[in-house]
């Protein structure tokens, strides 16, 4: 018997943490828009009930906005971050090792817990991240991530399962895989999905019981683990997904204290091109950056360190996207006074880029542009020597015009923004 | 025209460094205190025993102040302790935010405020007792 393997995937997750501090958010329908406050990326229960779609124009259902009632939120990705650090304390006690997937789920290994009643644990551990977080999640549990991802899709969709539901049992397994549509199967690109379903395989069940020969002949290596994930043998999909690297840093000390932003940005904008260089070279995309800077601890003067987290969201190894993340760390971070004497670039969270989780309002052609752009840039910099083709880094510490207008304090991580409470 | 200067430090030593920072010590004499340092103070880390489930807020009125609790004031509430008669909680009254202490009588749970003028209000399913108050923080001047 294969270790149990489950999936905690938190219900609508933005909109959760949005009214974890907004309480009169609750019962109302709620949207959190992306950034440029562009297209819905999170919605509530009661907005999913109005028909409002993941990737809708905010401007094209203003009508519905308006006579619904509907509140419409910036992201806020400061709280999203803060409340994943604590669902993620929250769950850790329950499992022996997690792995973060994306921002609001992840795969808990639960060896060592099988002879408990897995059921039952799901519920402790979703009670236990309710309790600390008022976050509701769902739990998948199964023999493969395959099964655990699919069984949290079916846990969430059906509430006869009541937030989780195991597919280690067969009988549940086999109702769950024969009504879920073979499209939804995580790992199953659009172009595997229609040649699929050319062969007659239209739901997860047709999917696990086609023979593993005619996978391999229709190509990816990833479409033979899963039907064999399916089938409840671990196959380490995601481990083809995800590589051995966790993590990956481009740090350098400064020949000179820096004592400018300007100047001080300059060389992160390049460590963070440099990273996402690497990140490419092993087709990798990244979840999370740190931006870090810090005095010389050695030197008797004012001393000053600090670093910043920040989720990328949409994952992207797109160089310019990584700069301006940083950028957003680094504005935040910096105090004048000091003289900087190191400065780095940290990525963690990485999976391959074939297999990166898609936020469903991504544009296609847009990502294609930029990834030939990146293409570019590598071959420049490969044959004329690094940094020969780099992003204009001239003006920094603007501000951050980015555009949030209806964004929620950073009440969770800012003294000055912390809920207020009446007394 | 801005120049930097960088120097290429390779990507394996970079989580060693951070720990030999610590424990360098400049060539000559070795400090007598290498061997006892400890961190800095952090009050943080003392009000806040168990940060993943604590929530700071800020109090705005002074419906607690015979609790000792002023206008201004923050204070740290935990959602991992359970409320019990005797702690000072967060409840949502209807939505509303309120700072009260939780008090048993005549067989009911109220929200009891310590200050005169203030209404006391019956725990009935429009509240919900959102934490309890494990923490307060105040700076003068």
């Amino acid at each position: 018997m294969s270790t149990p393997i489950a999936l905690i995937d938190c219900n609508s997750y933005y909109c959760s943490a949005e009214r974890a501090f907004d309480p009169r958010l609750k019962g109302v329908p709620v949207v959190v828009a992306s950034n440029n406050d562009g297209c819905a990326i999170a919605r509530s229960d009661e907005a999913k009930a109005l028909g409002i779609k993941m990737g809708d124009p905010i401007h094209k259902i203003k009508d519905r906005i308006k006579a619904h009632g509907i509140r419409v939120l910036s992201s806020n990705y400061t709280l999203y971050g803060d409340m994943q650090r604590r669902v993620l304390a929250a769950v850790e006690p329950f499992a022996r090792d997690i792995e973060v997937y994306s921002i609001d789920e992840s795969f808990l290994d639960l060896a060592g817990f099988e002879d408990r009643d897995l059921v039952a644990h799901a519920q402790a551990i979703r009670a236990q991240v309710l309790q600390w977080t008022t976050i509701p999640t769902c739990v998948g549990i199964g023999p493969t991530k395959t099964l655990a991802k699919l069984g949290n899709a079916a846990a969430k969709k059906n509430p006869l399962f009541d937030g989780v539901a195991d597919l280690r049992d067969e009988p549940i397994r086999d109702w769950v895989l024969e009504r879920f549509p073979v499209e939804d199967v995580w790992g199953v690109g659009s172009a595997t999905a229609r040649k699929v379903k050319e062969l007659g395989i239209h739901t997860a069940a047709a999917l696990r019981d086609m023979p593993v020969k005619q996978a391999r002949s229709m190509g990816t290596v990833v479409l033979e683990r899963l039907v064999a994930e399916l089938r409840g043998v671990p196959a380490a999909v995601v481990e083809t997904i995800e590589p051995q690297r966790k993590g990956m840093a481009v740090t350098r000390s400064f020949g000179q204290p820096v004592t400018d932003f300007d100047v001080l940005m300059g060389a992160i904008a390049q460590y963070a091109m440099r990273a996402g260089e690497k990140l490419r070279s092993h087709g990798l995309v990244a979840g999370r950056l740190t931006v870090l800077f810090h005095t010389n601890r050695f030197a008797d003067r004012p001393q000053y360190g600090a670093s910043r987290t920040l989720s990328l969201y949409p994952m992207t190894a797109d160089g310019l996207e990584l700069v301006r993340v940083a950028r957003r760390g680094a504005e935040h971070a910096w105090r004048d006074g000091y003289a900087y004497t190191k400065a780095g670039v940290m990525l963690e969270d990485l999976v391959s880029a074939e297999l990166r989780p898609r936020t469903l309002f991504e544009d296609e052609a847009d990502n294609v542009r930029r990834e030939r752009l990146m293409a570019a840039l590598d071959d420049i910099n490969g044959k004329f020597g690094r940094f020969t083709a780099v992003p204009g880094t001239q003006g920094f510490k603007r501000e951050w015009r980015m555009r949030a207008a209806a964004k929620s304090p950073a009440y969770t991580t800012r003294i000055s923004d912390v809920p207020v409470v009446r007394a | 025209m801005y120049a930097v200067r960088l120097t290429e430090i390779p990507f394996e030593l970079v989580p060693h460094e951070a720990r030999i920072l610590l424990c360098r010590t400049p060539a000559g004499f070795p400090s007598p205190a290498a061997d006892d340092l400890e961190e800095p103070i952090d009050l943080g880390e003392w009000l806040i025993e168990q940060p993943a489930a604590s929530y700071v807020m800020r109090v705005d009125g002074h419906s607690m102040t015979g609790a000792g609790i002023n206008d201004g004031d923050l204070i740290v509430v935990s959602r991992a302790k359970a409320p019990r008669p005797g702690h000072i909680v967060v409840a949502l009254v209807h939505g509303d935010r309120t700072l009260k202490r939780l008090k048993r009588m005549d067989g009911r749970l109220w929200l009891v405020p310590e200050a005169e003028g203030y209404p006391h209000t019956v725990v009935d399913e429009f509240v919900e007792i959102w934490g309890v108050v494990v923490g307060l923080a105040r700076r003068y001047v």
